[in-house]
């Protein structure tokens, strides 16, 4: 092989034999077509900004027009547009391909390839754009057809119509830190004066108004910023549970009617100052936690990844029904690239379909008539009639779905460890406010209140409040930075827990995109592989693209009278000899239905059976380190829907064959898990695909393993990007790491408050204190929880 | 001293001013994308240079401040 040519649009290997237009290489047509869309349009500018910024869809995977058709539909229509008025309207698609520059600028610049479209807006971060257009000149339909034509396939299901009004939380808690700030930094300029010697000499009328202007700053921050605190400590409570909220609130309560008192009657000027400043800080450490990653689905079930519609044949005509209204015994038509919706039997056509989604094996699975076909696969390849067995919500795998209701998530929130150290702490906080209430009430009882209401300010859990936020969101940032994606914080306090790995294999354990592929049998020269090569050239199928890369050699000779049987094999004379490449059957003859996991292809050439190309899936690189490090702390299981003709390859990873069960339905999968935690266990699931789904559900922590994490993947607390596989055991260490980093966090809030309560016992809470320890307490805890986790995160080198 | 209370008032004022341009900003939503704003204002030259080189006329480029409602 001389240069390696690469496709200007997508930057994909051309192989040997590019598409070239314009004098440019492309690696497929599919990429050539975009290039030439936009080379009539004047975007060529798009190859400019960014190197090969191109998708590569090649022209079969491209999905056809028709599976568009109901976008035309009006209660559709009306659903995905988010504004119609007067023939303008406005829609907003998920495009998860949105991943550089490039695309930014292309997107924006979709009113030169349509002038029915008035503007567009990318969101990057939400891999969203936002179309504004004009109806008259352009529809819907044909709106999505010209993305899907420039290869940035909006995603349209259920999740897309159900997605309006969120993120309303992330503007309100931005408007509450932006009050508190305000008040926080209005009010310290009020009290710093006070603090000063020679405050004495400052004229009653000015400390009277600073006084009633910081109390005027903290009400909206007591009755807006922190309302959250109080609405959640007044849950807790009702619910018999002590949680972090609810020394907050008592905190903050205390320091307010405090500072109201002494402004009152005039003794001091309170502790306005701090009683926003620790507002501030809590909402800031949520803020800090609460970051969530935009484009990254975790709560995706079958809705999300069905069609919203699905084409029904009559006698006559096809019509275009939703979802919800396919029953059994209809006949529907499924297109290239179109998804299975309901379980069903082929009636027509040559189905073969990609269960990946599913499963995780990579190869499509080929159907003749009459076989029964699982919801979930996408067909690949000509248009096909189906008859629906049983409805969407019956299906195999939509039942799965539904029978895991997982109550052991959702006492989430109430197992931290903030609320489980917070509940010894409220206790003992109390007892001390009211002990030192008690003695001094014996010796010196205009002391009594002040030292009381003294020890519940200084007390405030702030710093405590604030080492969770931050350690667990710089870890989850440190992970997110390394394509591990955490669901939220809670994901590791869970992982910590963690004392069982459960595997899936294919798709987690294997590589779905590449396979291995061997030739058993005959010893194959170079002039009959080069027919092969040759033969195989003429099909699209996936298999013979693999099997066309695997062999070497540019030669390709003349083919005639090909053809390619559907669901069976191709065939082709080449030099005058037959050449048959195909299923077992097909070449041989032999009807032997054997359920071989791998998949086979089968040469028969120069009047004999050859021998058979052989795809196996390859093991993930890494795997072995992971699987030796993990086994030292963790009990490894694995769960396969696969038969055991791979077991002694697993033995050799895992050591021993115990804990591998092979023929696992997905059923038995979540049972599998539900009897491992029912004898206590903390279950760590790690599957790919919709049959892992159900196990993933209900173990105590789910990872998903995916190679784009933006594609849909099912319900989980984390996703693993596929090439960081080999840090996966670090990932899961780290979460200790981080567990320690917060109990020391807890140690030095601890050491603060010890000194804060000695003066508060002894009845010298001044406000100065007061304002000097608070923050200090805060801003150290936030700065050693962030250090310390990045520092450790170095260390770790996942 | 009377002054202060004319300072404490105008410096109340500017604060307030500002505390309500940054609500403004929030609703607006000029936080929901923080960096697709720093890629497109870096197109905007190039598209203007292209547009004059060729002197098309085609619809010049898109506003990029986001129409307050509507989206989201």
């Amino acid at each position: 092989m001389s240069e390696e040519l690469k496709c200007i649009h997508c930057g994909n290997s051309c192989g040997k034999s590019p598409v070239l237009f314009d004098g440019n290489p492309f690696c497929c047509s599919g990429c050539s077509t975009v290039y030439q869309i936009l080379n009539t349009n004047q975007l060529k500018q798009y190859y400019q900004i960014e190197q090969m910024p191109g998708v590569r869809i090649e022209d079969e995977k491209q999905p056809v027009d028709e599976t568009y058709a109901f976008l035309d539909l009006e209660n559709f229509k009306s659903k995905i547009l988010n504004f119609s008025e007067g023939g303008i309207s406005k829609v907003s698609f998920f495009i998860p391909e949105i991943h550089c520059a490039s695309c930014i600028w292309l997107l924006e610049n979709l009113h030169s390839l349509n002038k029915g479209i008035i503007q567009s807006f990318v969101n990057f971060p939400k891999k969203e754009i936002n179309i504004t257009f004009n109806e008259s000149e352009i529809t819907l339909r044909q709106l999505v057809a010209l993305l899907v034509s420039i290869h940035y396939i909006p995603e349209i299901n259920q999740h897309s119509i159900e997605k309006r009004s969120t993120d309303q939380s992330d503007k309100k808690l931005f408007i509450k830190i932006g009050i508190a700030a305000f008040s926080f930094m209005n009010a310290m300029i009020y009290h710093f004066p006070q603090y000063l010697p020679g405050h004495e000499f400052l004229e009653t009328d000015i400390k009277r108004m600073f006084g009633w202007l910081s109390v005027l700053l903290a009400v909206p921050v007591l009755t807006y910023s922190a309302n959250d605190y109080f609405l959640t400590a007044y849950k807790s409570i009702k619910k018999g549970i002590i949680s972090i909220d609810l020394p907050i609130a008592l905190g903050l309560i205390t320091l307010f009617t405090q500072s109201l008192i002494e402004i009152i009657s005039e003794r001091g000027i309170g502790y306005i100052d701090s009683l926003t400043g620790l507002v501030f800080f809590m909402l800031i450490g949520r803020w800090y936690q609460g970051k969530t990653y935009q484009a990254l689905s975790f709560e995706r079930d079958y809705k999300t990844y069905f069609p919203l519609a699905v084409t029904r044949m009559t006698e006559t005509s096809t019509v275009t029904i939703p979802l919800e209204e396919l029953k059994a015994g209809d006949r529907i038509l499924v297109r290239n690239q179109e998804i299975i919706p309901a379980d069903s039997i082929l009636k027509s056509g040559t189905a073969s379909i990609d269960y990946s989604f599913v499963t995780g094996e990579s190869m499509p699975v080929a159907k003749k008539e009459g076989d029964f076909v699982f919801a979930g696969g996408r067909q690949m390849g000509s248009a096909i009639e189906l008859s629906i067995e049983k409805e969407v919500q019956q299906s195999y795998l939509t039942q799965l779905w539904n029978q895991t209701e997982n109550p052991s998530k959702a006492d989430y929130k109430l197992n931290t460890i903030v609320n489980r150290v917070s509940q010894y702490f409220t206790v003992v906080v109390v007892l001390i406010a009211v002990g030192s209430g008690i003695y001094w009430s014996l010796n010196q009882p205009e002391l009594a209140l002040f030292s009381f209401t003294s020890v519940l300010i200084i007390a405030c859990p702030c710093a405590l409040a604030l080492t969770v936020p931050f350690t667990f969101g710089s870890t989850m940032r440190q992970f997110g930075r390394k394509g591990f994606y955490l669901k939220n914080t809670a994901v590791i306090e869970h992982l910590d827990k963690v004392d069982t790995v459960v595997f899936d294999k294919t798709g987690t354990l294997t590589n779905a995109q590449s396979s291995e592929i061997r030739f058993v049998g005959k010893k194959l020269n170079s002039v009959q592989l080069q027919r092969i090569k040759s033969l195989v050239f003429h099909s699209s199928h996936p298999l013979s693209k693999t099997i066309y890369n695997s062999i070497e050699g540019d030669e390709l000779f003349e083919v005639k009278d090909f053809q390619e049987i559907p669901a069976l094999g191709i065939t082709g004379l080449i030099h005058g000899l037959r050449i048959n490449l195909g299923s077992r059957y097909f070449v041989s003859g032999e009807k032997k239905e054997d359920e071989s996991l791998t998949t086979e292809v089968w040469v028969y050439l120069e009047d004999s059976v050859a021998g058979y190309f052989q795809l196996e899936n390859e093991y993930r690189s890494g795997l072995h380190e992971v699987i030796r490090k993990l086994d030292k702390t963790y009990e490894l299981h694995l769960l396969t829907g696969d038969n055991d003709a791979e077991k002694a390859n697993l033995i050799h990873y895992f050591g021993t064959g115990k804990n591998l069960h092979f023929d696992q339905s997905p059923t038995d999968k979540l049972n599998y898990i539900r009897k491992l935690q029912k004898e206590g266990r903390k279950v760590l699931m790690i599957g790919d695909g919709l049959n892992d789904a159900g196990a993933l559900n209900e173990s105590y922590v789910g990872i998903v393993i995916a190679d784009n994490v933006f594609n849909f993947s099912p319900a989980c607390d984390a996703i693993l990007q596929a090439k960081q596989f080999a840090s996966l055991d670090k990932f899961i260490h780290f979460t200790r790491k981080s567990i320690k980093i917060v109990n020391t966090g807890f140690l030095i809030s601890f050491l603060y408050n010890l000194v804060g309560l000695t003066f508060a016992v002894q009845g010298n809470l001044t406000p100065i204190v007061a304002a000097i320890l608070m923050p200090i307490s805060s801003v150290s805890v936030v700065v050693f929880a962030s250090f310390s986790v990045s520092l450790s995160a170095k260390f770790s080198r996942f | 001293m009377s002054v202060v209370f004319i300072l404490v008032f105008v410096a109340i004022i500017m604060a307030s001013a500002f505390l309500i341009a940054f609500i403004w900003a929030v609703r607006n939503g000029q936080y929901e994308d923080t960096y697709t704003p720093s890629v497109r204002i870096l197109f905007d030259d190039l598209l203007v240079k292209k547009e004059e080189n060729e002197n098309e006329g085609k619809s010049p480029t898109p506003n990029p401040s986001p129409k307050g409602k509507g989206v989201s």
